[in-house]
């Protein structure tokens, strides 16, 4: 019989199902927030037209909130299935972090999406927006617990570690906000509202190249550009500052990104490489001279320390993360390139005919891929532990699970996964070419009759 | 670092903090797995949209508190976490599977052509009963004990599957089943609330005979548990338990079958379920991982819990307040139609 290995096995599952979760919460992130935004404009314009912009995306919405709660719970037990000594070790410190996420924004988010979705007629203008608005803020505080404990497993402060191996909390203000936190925050919800921007414009470029809805897609479309022109530069400084955190606190992880061996002044950028662990050098390297000591240590002759320095077995994957880090930093920057040059031809008004839509409309998956790409540095440059620095991923997988439960497990949550997420796909972009549901003016005057009158309130009661 | 360790007792404080989470989980998910159990069964597609209508605002809510159940036993008793879950390996991740296929039927059925809605249906159907029957079986199993060695489970990969855990799996299709089909009765009307109250009679039927197996079979089981009901005193504090479960079967099927009555069967549903839950606490009490740990020994430290605590106690008042807001939001009779 072959030998299945566990600890791998078990991390290609923590992997596959963190990674596509992480898909949904990106795009619910983003539009949430950007639902907020169009109610807004909706109850302060009175123009029906941002009432059917709403209506159109909160279908989208439903599906990818509903494919985030399924895979979301998935990973909540998965800690225990797969890494009970890692949960053990460290759910005094961790333990709170993740309880409130549940409790201050999991159950707001749940409870709301319900009148979010099914209530425009059960309840007040005025208290559906005050659902959108709590969903919105729930999706960000989501965020902030679960990247503070990813932050802490990444640079993890203010514990101990007891006599029987445990981990013990000392300060719980440097638990949550670790020295990686704040920057790792920031630029996830950039990264999500980016996204999603990129999801608005790609589709209403896709409207627009078609003729469909242009006075909807001109709408949704100025309002993405607006987004990505002032974020997607923004993020390029936030990951910068992120980066210098990471060479404080991790510095292997950043000779791994930047693919460097030997400890170096005056590093060079290495545009391409093919790193080669076992030669520990790179084959094929291209590099700009200098540019990667003043990245990172803004001085064109200082020092990065090379891979070499930590011993093999503690050094991160390097051409995964070498490869994942161009990936997302190449797409960032032809965001900003996209950004500008399409807010230049709009303010010249020779936008909606431009070759610059039909490059949008292949921008769709863009931010999902960068986001993907940044969180694969992160994460495998975190290798080869799970809590940096403490506990080695090799100590965390649970003693007792067998390698056929797990070969079983990864199958059945690949083949499910494929399938049902694949279906959702599929019913999000028929939902996207089925279009935007135009109310009609006797029909609007209709609603908006009843929702004022006590009739309405009547039949509610029945 | 504030520790309440020594003015209260943090892990009783918890244990019945998490218990309750647990008991509304099996109670929230429990009436709408139940509705997905029964789904294929009802009588016209205009009922079926009308049983999904009933739960789809509320679905998410409910799931939650299975979350909360886990993360709060990740929390609390990071022993039991640690252990409870590789143990349960297996039917945890199906458990886990099926209730990703329910919770995406919800979304896509009604975004699908009609000529393949019956998929999502068999989806939802299939997704519920596999979610139940993997929670009773992981119940079944739990009361029996399980191998631990040291802090780690020791155990086998199929030691959960056994003749008595197979037979609490199926009790709880049932007992979903009768929660489904009052919460039916409630939300909907004419045909669908009339076969409801035909299911509700079915699933009653069963639910009577398998709460009294399970009754039976627990002090049968293990000495602690017979000597825990049938010791005196033990006996006479006790006793009331199964008589107000008799008196709540008795009155229940009076009530499916009075078509005047379309609140009450839900709830003594609700109190058929509460009586059964603290019969098992009372049973299992003070082991949280039978019969190796008890709830002191697998606790989290104090700060954590002192912690946490500050953040529940005003907390879950809001939590519950504004679930039973949405509940209220949408209370009476559902309708069938495409609701956004």
């Amino acid at each position: 019989m072959i030998e299945f290995d566990p600890l791998i096995l078990a991390r290609i599952q923590f992997a596959f199902t963190v990674s596509f979760h992480i898909i949904f919460p990106a795009f619910t992130i983003g539009l949430a927030s950007y639902l907020a935004v169009l109610e807004g404009l909706y109850l302060y314009t009175n123009k029906t037209i941002y009432k059917e912009i709403y209506k159109f995306w909160i279908k989208l919405f439903a599906v990818a909130f509903g494919m985030g709660v399924v895979s979301g719970v998935v990973m909540s037990y998965q800690f225990g299935t797969n890494w009970s000594i890692f949960s053990d070790k460290v759910a005094n410190v961790l333990g709170p972090l993740l309880g409130f996420e549940v409790l201050t924004a999991f159950f707001l988010e749940a409870s709301f999406l319900g009148i979010m979705l099914f209530g425009w007629d059960k309840v007040s203008r005025g208290m559906h927006f005050f659902a959108t608005c709590i969903v919105a803020i729930g999706t960000l505080i989501s965020a902030f617990w679960i990247l503070s404990a990813n932050s802490w497993m990444q640079t993890p402060t203010g514990f101990y570690i007891g006599d029987n191996g445990l981990l013990y909390p000392s300060n719980w203000l440097e638990i949550i906000f670790n020295p990686s936190f704040p920057y790792r925050f920031i630029h996830m919800i950039t990264a999500a509202y980016l996204t999603t921007a990129f999801v608005v414009g790609g589709v209403s470029a896709l409207y627009l190249l078609s003729n469909r809805f242009t006075e909807h897609a001109k709408i949704m479309f100025a309002n993405a550009l607006l987004i990505t022109v002032i974020l997607s530069p923004a993020q390029l400084i936030i990951g910068d500052l992120h980066g210098l955190n990471t060479l404080e606190y991790q510095p292997a992880k950043v000779a791994a990104m930047e693919g460097i061996w030997e400890t170096e002044s005056g590093a060079g950028l290495r545009l391409f490489a093919i790193p080669d662990p076992k030669l520990e050098t790179n084959k094929y390297e291209l590099l700009i001279p200098k540019l990667a000591s003043l990245i990172l240590t803004h001085d064109l002759n200082g020092e990065v320390k090379g891979l070499k320095e930590w011993k093999k077995e503690d050094r991160p994957p390097v051409a995964i993360v070498f490869w994942s880090f161009r990936i997302m930093v190449g797409i960032g920057i032809f965001m900003i390139i996209l950004s500008f040059s399409t807010g230049f031809l709009y303010l010249q008004n020779k936008l909606w005919n431009s070759f610059l839509l039909k490059i949008w409309s292949y921008m769709i998956p863009s931010g999902f891929i960068a986001l993907l790409a940044g969180w694969f540095v992160t994460e495998i440059g975190r290798q080869p532990y799970t809590a940096y620095g403490v506990i080695k991923t090799i100590e965390s997988v649970s003693p007792s699970v067998y390698g056929p439960q797990v070969l079983f497990s990864l199958i059945a949550f690949v083949v499910i996964y494929t399938l049902v997420f694949g279906t959702g796909i599929y019913y999000m972009f028929k939902l996207i070419s089925k279009g935007i549901y135009i109310i009609e003016e006797k029909e609007q005057f209709y609603a908006h009759g009843l929702e004022s009158s006590i009739i309405q309130k009547e039949n509610n009661n029945v | 670092m504030f520790d309440f360790s020594d003015i209260l007792n943090l892990p009783l404080i918890w244990g019945i903090l998490i218990g309750t989470a647990i008991f509304l989980y099996v109670l929230l998910d429990g009436f709408d797995l139940g509705v997905g159990i029964l789904f294929p069964f009802a009588p016209s597609d205009e009922c079926r949209d009308k049983m999904m209508n009933s739960i789809a605002p509320f679905w998410d809510g409910n799931e939650t508190w299975l979350v909360l159940g886990g993360g709060g036993l990740f929390v609390a008793f990071p022993l039991a976490y640690s252990i409870l879950l590789p143990a349960f390996y297996i039917p945890i991740i199906l458990m886990l599977l099926g209730l990703v296929m329910r919770g995406v039927a919800f979304e896509f059925r009604f975004k699908s052509d009609l000529s393949h809605r019956f998929l999502w249906d068999y989806t939802f159907h299939f997704g519920s009963l596999l979610a139940a029957f993997c929670q009773g079986m992981i119940l079944g199993d739990f009361v029996q004990g399980i191998e631990v060695d040291g802090r780690n489970f020791a155990g086998g990969m199929f030691h959960w599957a056994n003749g008595f855990s197979v037979m609490t799996g199926i009790a709880v299709i049932f007992g979903y089943t009768l929660l489904g089909s009052t919460w039916l009765i409630m939300k909907t009307d004419n045909q669908t609330q009339a076969w409801s109250r035909k299911s509700a009679l079915y699933a009653l039927f069963y639910v009577g005979i398998f709460m009294a197996v399970v009754s039976i079979s627990m002090p049968i089981l293990d000495d602690r548990i017979a000597n825990r009901w049938f010791s005196i005193p033990n006996l006479y504090y006790l006793l009331p338990i199964p008589l107000i479960t008799l008196i709540s079967f008795i009155l229940l099927f009076k009530n499916i079958q009075n078509t005047q009555s379309e609140y009450k069967p839900f709830f003594l549903s609700i109190g058929i379920f509460a009586l059964g839950y603290i019969g098992l606490a009372i049973s299992i009490y003070p082991w949280i991982i039978p019969y190796h740990y008890t709830f002191k020994e697998a606790a989290a430290s104090g700060p954590g819990l002192s912690l946490m605590l500050v953040g529940v106690v005003p907390l879950l008042p809001l939590i519950l307040f504004y679930t039973g807001y949405c509940y209220y939001v949408f209370r009476g009779k559902t309708t069938h139609e495409k609701m956004y």
